[in-house]
């Protein structure tokens, strides 16, 4: 029994390693910022998550505790990879897109990032705007 | 009485449920220490939650997180095939615009979130009028599919919950 947890313990830890070096390698590979801001935020989820879990089950079934810190970690992970991604995807628009390049809304107002009537929070990065 | 002592129920216990997996282990002092943070941080907060909208239907939450999170092992499956399998120059990414009907901040930002965190796709914009969503695709050869798929499965089901 013992044996067989371990084995699927450490198939875990595998795929997990296998999930992270294929993020890792996403980001060597992709071409444009924006391909490359995918590999990481997926790729990696996973790598962590069977990670995590297989140390819930380790220590859940070798000492006995259930612990939960990894639940947390898996909490505070999904709270902040998406906002770390829209920061990133953001400052990417700013630095090396132009309003061009993008569809348009179909709702005829701009994106909120290219919106001149919206105000942008200081320190601004738009390039081209005067300074006040 | 009850629900001035909390403002915010689910607030409350979340962190209350947050402090005791903390601790890791149950302990009289840390039960009246996350009773203390759960009706102290909600009163101290509650300015900033004006108009918030009510959780309706947890069952249906709870379905939704196991939902994102079955489509997040296949979003990894999915993004590791293309990193790895899919020439460089075969990679279709693209923008896509999401026209989207939910109209509550909170629910906006769980969809955008769960775009982010699923097949490929990450939020990064939004229309100044806040009802469309900029999303830019890894792999898009039918970008009218993601729009369709973002819709039905995730949009709809955060309507029923939060609407």
């Amino acid at each position: 029994m013992d044996q067989i947890v371990e084995y699927f313990l450490a198939a875990l830890l595998v795929i997990g390693g296998v999930f992270a070096i294929v993020g890792s390698f996403g980001l060597l590979k992709l071409p444009t910022t924006m391909q490359r801001l995918h590999a990481p935020t997926k790729a990696t989820t996973i790598g962590v998550g069977s990670a995590l879990i297989s140390s819930m089950l380790y220590f859940w079934f070798f000492e006995g505790t259930l612990s939960w810190h990894e639940l947390m970690i898996t909490l505070f992970l999904f709270l902040t990879a998406p906002i770390t991604a829209n920061f990133i995807a953001k400052a990417q628009l700013h630095l090396a897109v132009k309003p061009e390049d993008l569809p348009p809304s179909g709702v005829g107002t701009a994106w909120a990032t290219f919106d001149p009537e919206v105000e942008s929070v200081s320190p601004t990065l738009i390039r081209d705007r005067a300074p006040d | 009485m009850l629900r001035r002592l909390f403002p915010h129920p689910l607030l409350s216990i979340l962190l209350f449920a947050t402090w005791m997996l903390l601790v890791n282990g149950f302990k009289i002092g840390s039960l009246v220490m996350a009773l203390i943070l759960a009706i102290v941080i909600p009163k101290l907060t509650a300015p900033y939650w004006p108009n918030r909208p009510p959780l309706r239907n947890i069952p249906a939450f709870a379905g939704y997180v196991l939902l994102v999170m079955w489509d997040i092992v296949k979003a990894n499956i999915e993004v590791a095939r293309i990193v790895l399998f899919m020439r460089n120059e075969n990679i279709r990414s693209g923008w896509v615009a999401v026209p989207i009907d939910l109209k509550t901040p909170e629910a906006i930002t769980i969809l955008a979130g769960t775009i982010t965190m699923t097949p490929g796709t990450v939020t990064s914009d939004m229309s100044s009028c806040g009802r469309v969503l900029l999303i830019h695709a890894l792999h898009a050869p039918d970008p009218d599919s993601i729009v369709h798929d973002i819709k039905t499965r995730y949009e709809a089901r955060l309507k029923r919950i939060f609407e």
